[in-house]
């Protein structure tokens, strides 16, 4: 029997998809069962509690939830969220009801030993409850008390070599794709790259730096399968400088509808009935910068004109293959709808090197100039995006001392007056006046 | 680095004042407020010493979530109320 009657929250169950409702319900019944005999550290009612303050405010339409407060465990600005609910009384269980953000690894690779430790751990000193995984990629453990916190820090950091994520005005958890693990599209290894740069920026990660909230997200491919472009203030992604490789001959088995040869690597296969595989229509029609042409049965790219939209490559994996002269492109400034609207990234760097043995040092060379700007002009709350709308793309491109390149224009320009800047103009703005009545009288 | 940050007790004192100083007024100030009491020096300077503050058990942090503030330990309001004493 329910401790709380939930009549809102089961019509939800209704629908045709997995509910988060059903979910909550078989935990709750799981805590009051309790098979196992674990020695729950907060109230065995925590579901019960947080389906009844659900339904609540679903009857109220407003939330009973506060945020706020605590931030961390000790030495730590980030990590945890505060929160409490205002009914207390009705509902003890979530009285204290805080998230912990914990690091996911690299590429989200876990092994089932780690990942039954961390429930067994969120069973026994929190809810059970966890969202794998938060947008920010981190695995969310949600609802425990603050008495908990600490405890749950000592076992994750000393019995699972785990650390908390990023929240507040921090560096976020950097979250990427799974790279060269895995996809033969990726240009650079993404996890070593997200490895590098938690562990090097640790104390951004940890300690409140920045005027608010910033994001790294890396993907290996312009597939872009994390969407950093979107997503993440700084996004880094995998390009390549030289030609696509392409197989002639496996060009003209795709064109032959080679069973072996499924467009889309098979993707699309028994969705419906796609008809023959038609290069034109289906490849070259859709390049978006017509660069490219089948003759004779060849292929020909105009590569200087490829946009690395990987159309092509997804569609004829085993006739194109990515350049083997690969780096990555870095844009910055996206950002959700918090303060200003929503913003894509905007290239900065067309292609820079990923080079481990330098310490990637080409690339932290430009992620510390940004934040020297930022943390020095950006306003409170006001993220990278926003600054660059409002003093320029062209200061940015000034404090990372990035020459202005074609790649860099997004449109062409609306302004009409053009304001040299001293250093530009032959001889500044100093002139000889003696020099200048030789020539002209007063 | 500017002397003032240079000298642990001086700075730390120089943000305890400048803190009770506001302290009728405001309790929970963004890293950025900081700056101006260290004029002369770079923020992550400024953060890594105020940071140290926190750890010390001067300052403590207060969070929303996805922003955070600093203040005196202790003062001002603290998670249970909503802009109430």
């Amino acid at each position: 029997m329910a401790k709380h009657e939930t009549p809102l929250l089961d019509q939800l169950e209704s629908g045709p998809w997995p509910s988060f409702v059903s979910d909550l319900k078989a935990q709750a019944e799981k805590r009051a069962k309790n098979a196992e005999g674990i020695e729950f550290q907060i109230p065995v009612d925590v579901v019960d509690d947080l389906l009844g303050i659900v339904e609540l405010s679903y009857k109220h339409g407003r939330t009973h939830w506060k945020h706020g407060g605590i931030v961390g465990v000790f030495g730590y600005g980030g990590g945890v969220i505060g929160r409490y609910c205002d009914q207390p009384e009705n509902f003890p269980g979530v009285e204290a009801f805080h998230t912990m953000r914990v690091n996911q690894p690299a590429g989200k690779y876990y092994s089932t030993d780690y990942l039954k430790k961390l429930c067994d751990l969120w069973d026994f000193r929190g809810s059970g409850v966890t969202n794998m995984h938060g947008s920010t990629g981190d695995i969310i453990l949600l609802g425990t008390t603050t008495k908990q916190l600490e405890e749950i820090f000592w076992t994750l950091t000393h019995d699972m070599d785990q650390d908390l994520g990023g929240s507040g005005s921090n560096l976020r958890t950097p979250s990427d794709c799974l790279g060269q693990s895995r996809c033969e599209y990726a240009c650079y290894d993404t996890n070593a790259l997200v490895y590098f740069l938690t562990n090097e920026y640790q104390d951004e990660l940890h300690r409140p730096a920045f005027p608010y909230k910033f994001k790294f997200k890396l993907d290996g491919c312009p597939n872009c399968c994390v969407a950093s472009i979107a997503r993440s203030d700084m996004s880094f992604i995998g390009t390549w400088k030289d030609d696509i490789r392409i197989d002639q001959d496996a060009v003209n088995k795709y064109v032959e509808n080679d069973p072996a040869y499924p467009a889309n690597a098979g993707a699309y296969k028994g969705s419906k009935d796609w008809g023959p595989f038609d290069l034109e229509k289906e490849v070259l029609a859709l390049c978006p910068t017509k660069c490219m042409k089948f003759e004779n049965k060849k292929l020909f790219i105009d590569n200087a004109n490829c946009t690395r939209c990987m159309h092509c490559i997804n569609v004829m994996p085993r006739a194109l293959k990515i350049g083997k002269d690969t780096g990555l492109s870095i844009l910055v400034g996206a950002k959700a709808p918090i303060l200003d609207g929503a913003q894509m990234g905007s290239l900065l760097v067309p292609f820079v090197e990923v080079n481990p043995d330098n310490d990637y040092e080409a690339i932290t060379e430009i992620i510390e100039n940004i934040w020297d700007w930022w943390m020095e002009e950006g306003k409170n709350r006001e993220r990278l995006g926003e600054l660059i709308m409002r003093q320029g793309f062209q200061k940015l491109l000034e404090v990372t001392g990035i020459d202005p390149m074609p790649q860099h224009v997004a449109y062409p320009r609306t302004n009409p007056y053009i304001f040299w800047k001293e250093d530009e103009v032959p001889g500044g703005w100093e002139r000889d006046v003696e020099e200048y009545r030789k020539h002209h009288r007063r | 680095m500017s002397d003032l940050l240079d000298n642990k007790e001086e700075a730390q004192k120089a943000v305890v004042e400048w803190l009770e100083k506001k302290a009728k007024t405001k309790s929970k100030f963004y890293i950025k407020d900081f700056y101006k009491i260290f004029p002369d020096d770079k923020p992550r300077m400024i953060k890594k010493v105020v940071n140290k503050m926190v750890e010390d058990g001067i300052l403590e942090f207060w969070s929303s979530g996805s922003t955070t503030m600093y203040g005196l330990k202790g003062g001002g309001i603290q998670h249970s109320s909503e802009g109430e004493n």
